[in-house]
Order: structure tokens, then C-alpha cells, then sequence
């Protein structure tokens, strides 16, 4: 399918995971502010590979991704916190936390069956909103969420002994908290990219494309296309909230305001922009799309000082400008995402070809 | 084909369907054997697409029922249809145009194939074994409808003839005991239209009964066994062909215009 996936060039697997294990003792010579950046980016690849098989299998456009992050956040976040007291271990956090955001998942999808596109968009934004405010307004008259303040002191990931947080001598090196998450994330990662690819090439992935391309097609070759949507939600939400799970432990804190329609948009833009249904495309999204208004705003104010001598431009705004600008400019020359799948491509260029003729 | 008397296949009894203030189907009772190929022809509107609609579950039908295959098809579903063994073709094509061809067929084998999510995520042997058999099945079936060197290419690239036939590829993939073919020839030239002749018989001869809906009058009489003329969604004779050729009513309603 593609060569740096394929299992048979062992030197690109060799290389990629040496890249891969190296990468967080590179990131952590500029501080652990930037392993803590490459951990979110790795989170994001997870949430946009979630968000991949409802939007760029299916072709269901959800704009209420976020609200399973926030399920599955929650989750972690009441099930191991002195909130309630409780103090419970991952594997019974994260399978909850996943079935809980597939039950929200299927919750949303069965009102919505019918709808599509822009209609569907509306709907699941509503849905992601109506989670964010219940999170913010949970905590009276019984206090479950503690509303706008959040949760604090949560417990972070453990094996037994072995905690996520905090330094570890292991092997001679000294691993920080941000450098354990980002190997533990890396593992998830891989494991959601195999789960995409063998589900991309079985049945079930086909008859989610069959639905995306025509519905109507895929009922008449007899697709119960109802099962297969919430079948669809179903995974996605599940994706969303073992990875919302992994985000409060990282944190230590979670509070509604994680979990606002940006959130949902950005990663919807990574799906996008990397190119909608495209294995290594969506992972190139979600890294670049992370990273670049980390870097931006780092790199934002001292270029302007070089240049200047003195601050022109609020370097907060200036990021957001520059990132939007960036995200015109690829929709505008790389409509079908900055790494398209092969036949994506093809049919582009196609088109290309045709109107120049 | 007459030594050995085919049995009933489908049978519908009074199947009506109006939209709003249009009786699109008034009260419409056909028969279909097992083995023919059925034609049913009438002028633009006179309910061919609308009955077919009815039969494979798109539309609920306002009255009558339907009996497939020896037991009573419940139109409430196009899956449901599917499962049963009722296969179709749409008059405006619509294939997964962004999908290949052969992922086209292997689409159509959903229906009589049950891996599921937790097999593939697994990618347990017997889900590899029954993918495995899914492609090749797909193969086997382009191969049949001839266009087997383009199974790589998008659905949508294809030349507008190989579209249709790959139309017929995916709904036989889901192994019909009934094959509906809306309107196959339209828009196809001479030739096009011979080769498409060819196949369907070919179908027809590997066991597979055809409901053909076509405005071609010279292939519907040349190809079917029997012939149902609809117009203003009513029957208006049901017939073999040399005998609805000559029929006075026929000839008015579509034949002589």
C-alpha cells in the first residue's frame, strides 16, 4: 500500500523507530517544553486517526469529536482523583472510558442516521457543545464535575510501581514524566494505525466507503447502512476517549474549557489538511498542524526582534495569523490534503490536466 | 426452457404506490418464472423505475405485497431485499466512483460474507481466509463482465459501458436469485448494446433470472421471454413477446408513438 509502511522494507522500520525512540533526547536538549509539545502531537496523531474512520472512511462529518475526548477525560479524571476518592487502575479507567465514549458515540450517531454533511455538521457540534457545558455545570445541585474548576491532582498513568510522572533512572538515562508519555503515546499510536490500516482493507471499511461514495448503492448490495454509521461513531468515539484517558492523566487536571468546538475543529483540520482517509496523511496533519503554533510561538518573537529591534506585532496573534494563512494557502494549492492517497492524487491531477486542455 | 416448467420466482399481487395526488402504480400484479428474462416496458412515467423501487424496498408500497422465492418479501428494506437474493442496477449508474473496480465488487459481497470489526482488528485467519476469497470472487466476476484489466482503476474513470457492466459485476457479486437491470442499454451504441445483449444472456444461462426495464424495444422483444407493459402505472398486458407486439393497446399507448 504504501512503502513506509510496508512491512518488507525493514531498513524504513528500522529507521523510522530509531527516529522514533531518539526523538523525545533531541526534543528534550530545548527543554521538556518540547517533549511535552511532541506528546501532544503524538495524542493528536491518535484523535485524528480516531476522528479518520468517521470522517474520511464513512465520510460523516463530525464536528463533536472532542466531547468522546472529554468523555474519556472525565472518566479518567473522577475514576482516579481524590474528587470521589477513587483511585482505580488503568486497565479498568481505560476500557470504561472507551465505553463510555461509545455509548455517547452511538447516542449521537442513531438521532442523526439520516442526516448528512452540512445538516450532520450542525448537529454534532450542537452535541459537542451540550457535553462541554454539561462538564461545566455538573456541579450543583450534586457536585460530579466540579464545573468550571475543573479536577485537579489526578492520578497519572501506573504500571504496578511504575509511574508515568516524574523522573526514572532506567538503563543509565535519566527519563522525565513528558518522556515516558510520549513513549507510552507512541505505543498507542502505532497500535491505532494498525487497527486503521487492517480496518481500511477488511469488510467493514469497505462498506463504510461504500457509504461515503453512495448510500443508496450500498443498501441495494445489501449494507444495513444504519449499523455500519454507528458502527462507525462507535469506533471513532471509542478512539477519542481512550485517548481523552491518557490526556488527563498527562495533565494531572482537566477542566471544560479543554474541550471547546476549536478543539474539535483543529483536529477535523488535521484530517483535512493531511488528506481525508489517508493513513500517513492524517498523521503528517495532526504532527504539523500540533507543532507548527508550538514553534510559531516560539519563534515568532525573536525573529521579530532581529529583524526589528523591537516588537511589532503581538506575537500571540501573529500565530494565529500565520496559521490560518498557512491553512488557506494548503487548501488552496493542495485541495485534496498535503498527502492525498495515491488514487486521491491521480484523480487531481486528472482534473488538472483536463482544465488546462 | 418450455420441457421443464419453471416455477414462480416472483409474484406481485395488486402493488400499488402513489406519490402525494400521482398513482404511480395502480394495483400492478405480475409474475415472474424462475429462469426467464422478464421484461417490463412502458412510455417515460409509467412506473417501471417505481415498481422496481417497491420490489427492492426503496419505496414502502401503498398496497399488495410481494412473494419471492416461495415466501413473502416485507419491503421495508433495500438490505433486506439484498439478503434475499434481489439484485439491481440503477438507470442513472451509481457506483462507489472513488473505490476501484474490483473494490466495487468486493463491496458486493458485504451481504453473503461476516467478518466483522473485532476480526479485523484482529486479522484472525479465518478473516484473512474469507478476504482472500472475497478477492478472488471479485476477480472471477470482472472477468465475467470482461473488464478485468481495469479492476485497479477508480470506478469513476471508467468508459461509461464499462461502468454499467461493472454495475452488473457488484450486483452479482451478491449471488441474486433475481437480477434487475434498470434501463442497461440507455445511452449505448449499437455495439455496446450487442456486447450488453450477449451478457445478459450469458447470465441468464448461468441460472441467474433477469427483470429487465428498457426503453429499447427492439432488445427487450429480441432478449426477453415474456413482456409487462405498464402504462399510467397500470398493467396493460403481460405477455411473450410476439404476442405483445400485435396487442392493439400496446401499440397505442407506446409502441406506435
Amino acid at each position: 500500500m504504501n512503502k513506509w509502511f510496508n512491512p518488507r522494507s525493514a531498513f524504513g522500520v528500522t529507521l523510522i523507530a530509531v527516529a522514533l525512540l531518539g526523538l523525545p533526547f533531541v526534543a528534550a536538549m530545548g527543554g521538556q517544553a518540547w517533549v511535552r509539545i511532541l506528546d501532544f502531537a503524538i495524542l493528536y496523531v491518535f484523535l485524528a486517526l480516531g476522528l479518520n474512520i468517521v470522517v474520511g472512511y464513512a465520510g460523516l462529518l463530525d464536528l463533536g469529536y472532542i466531547a468522546f475526548y472529554a468523555v474519556g477525560a472525565y472518566t479518567w479524571a473522577l475514576l482516579a482523583s481524590p474528587h470521589f476518592g477513587l483511585h482505580l487502575p488503568i486497565w479498568v479507567i481505560l476500557p470504561i472510558g472507551a465505553a463510555l465514549a461509545c455509548i455517547a458515540g452511538v447516542l449521537l450517531g442513531s438521532p442523526t442516521l439520516k442526516l448528512r454533511g452540512d445538516y450532520l455538521a450542525i448537529v454534532t457540534l450542537g452535541f459537542g457543545e451540550i457535553v462541554r457545558i454539561f462538564m461545566n455545570n455538573l456541579n450543583a445541585p450534586v457536585n460530579i464535575t466540579n464545573g468550571p474548576q475543573g479536577i485537579t491532582l489526578i492520578d497519572p498513568v501506573a504500571f504496578g510501581d511504575f509511574k508515568f510522572s516524574g523522573n526514572t533512572q532506567l538503563f543509565g538515562l535519566t527519563l522525565s514524566g513528558p518522556m515516558k508519555y510520549y513513549y507510552l503515546l507512541v505505543a498507542l499510536a502505532i497500535l491505532v494505525v494498525i487497527i486503521n490500516l487492517r480496518l481500511q482493507n477488511s469488510r467493514i471499511g469497505r462498506a463504510w466507503q461504500a457509504i461515503r461514495e453512495d448510500e443508496i448503492a450500498a443498501k441495494a448490495v445489501g449494507i444495513n447502512t444504519r449499523n455500519i454509521k454507528l458502527l462507525a461513531f462507535a469506533m471513532g468515539a471509542s478512539f477519542g476517549g481512550i485517548a481523552g484517558g491518557v490526556f488527563a492523566a498527562m495533565q494531572g487536571f482537566v477542566s471544560p474549557e479543554s474541550f471547546s468546538l476549536m478543539e474539535s475543529i483543529m483536529i477535523l483540520a488535521m484530517v483535512v489538511l493531511g488528506g481525508m482517509g489517508h493513513i500517513p496523511g492524517v498523521i503528517l496533519g495532526a504532527v504539523l498542524l500540533s507543532i507548527l503554533p508550538e514553534a510559531l510561538r516560539y519563534g515568532v518573537g525573536p525573529i521579530q526582534m532581529a529583524l526589528f529591534g523591537k516588537m511589532m506585532v503581538d506575537p500571540e496573534s501573529l500565530r494565529m495569523l500565520v496559521f490560518g494563512l498557512a491553512l488557506v494557502l494548503v487548501m488552496r494549492f493542495k485541495p485534496a490534503g498535503l498527502w492525498p492517497s495515491p488514487e486521491r492524487k491521480r484523480e487531481l491531477g486528472e482534473k488538472q490536466a483536463e482544465g488546462k486542455a | 426452457m418450455s420441457t421443464n416448467l419453471p416455477s414462480t420466482l416472483l409474484e406481485a399481487k395488486a402493488v400499488a404506490k402513489h406519490f402525494g395526488g400521482v398513482k404511480a402504480l395502480r394495483d400492478v400484479s405480475l409474475t415472474i418464472r424462475r429462469g426467464e428474462i422478464y421484461g417490463l416496458i412502458g412510455p417515460n412515467g409509467a412506473g417501471k423505475t417505481t415498481f422496481f423501487n417497491c420490489m427492492t424496498g426503496l419505496y414502502v408500497p401503498d398496497g399488495g405485497a410481494f412473494t419471492f422465492d416461495g415466501a413473502p418479501l416485507v419491503a421495508d428494506a433495500p438490505q433486506h431485499a439484498a439478503a434475499r437474493g434481489i439484485a439491481r442496477t440503477f438507470q442513472n449508474i451509481r457506483l462507489f466512483g472513488n473505490m476501484t473496480a474490483l473494490e466495487n465488487v468486493m463491496v458486493g459481497r458485504h451481504v453473503r460474507t461476516r467478518a466483522g470489526v473485532i476480526g479485523a482488528m484482529l486479522n484472525t485467519s479465518a478473516t484473512r481466509a474469507e478476504e482472500a476469497a472475497i478477492r478472488q470472487r471479485a476477480i472471477d466476476l470482472l472477468h465475467y463482465v470482461r473488464i478485468e484489466d481495469r479492476a485497479d482503476d477508480l470506478a469513476k474513470n471508467l468508459s461509461y459501458g464499462d461502468q454499467r457492466r461493472l454495475e452488473i459485476a457488484r450486483a452479482l457479486a451478491t449471488e441474486p436469485k433475481l437480477l434487475c437491470l434498470d434501463e442497461p442499454a440507455a445511452g449505448m451504441n449499437a455495439t455496446e448494446t450487442e456486447e450488453l445483449r450477449e451478457l445478459i444472456e450469458g447470465i441468464r444461462h448461468d441460472g441467474t433470472t433477469i427483470l429487465l426495464i428498457e426503453h429499447d424495444v427492439k432488445l427487450v422483444m429480441g432478449l426477453c421471454d415474456r413482456v409487462a407493459v405498464l402504462d399510467y402505472g397500470a398493467l396493460v398486458i403481460e405477455d411473450v413477446p410476439a404476442v405483445v407486439q400485435k396487442d392493439q393497446r400496446v401499440i397505442e399507448a407506446y409502441l406506435g408513438a
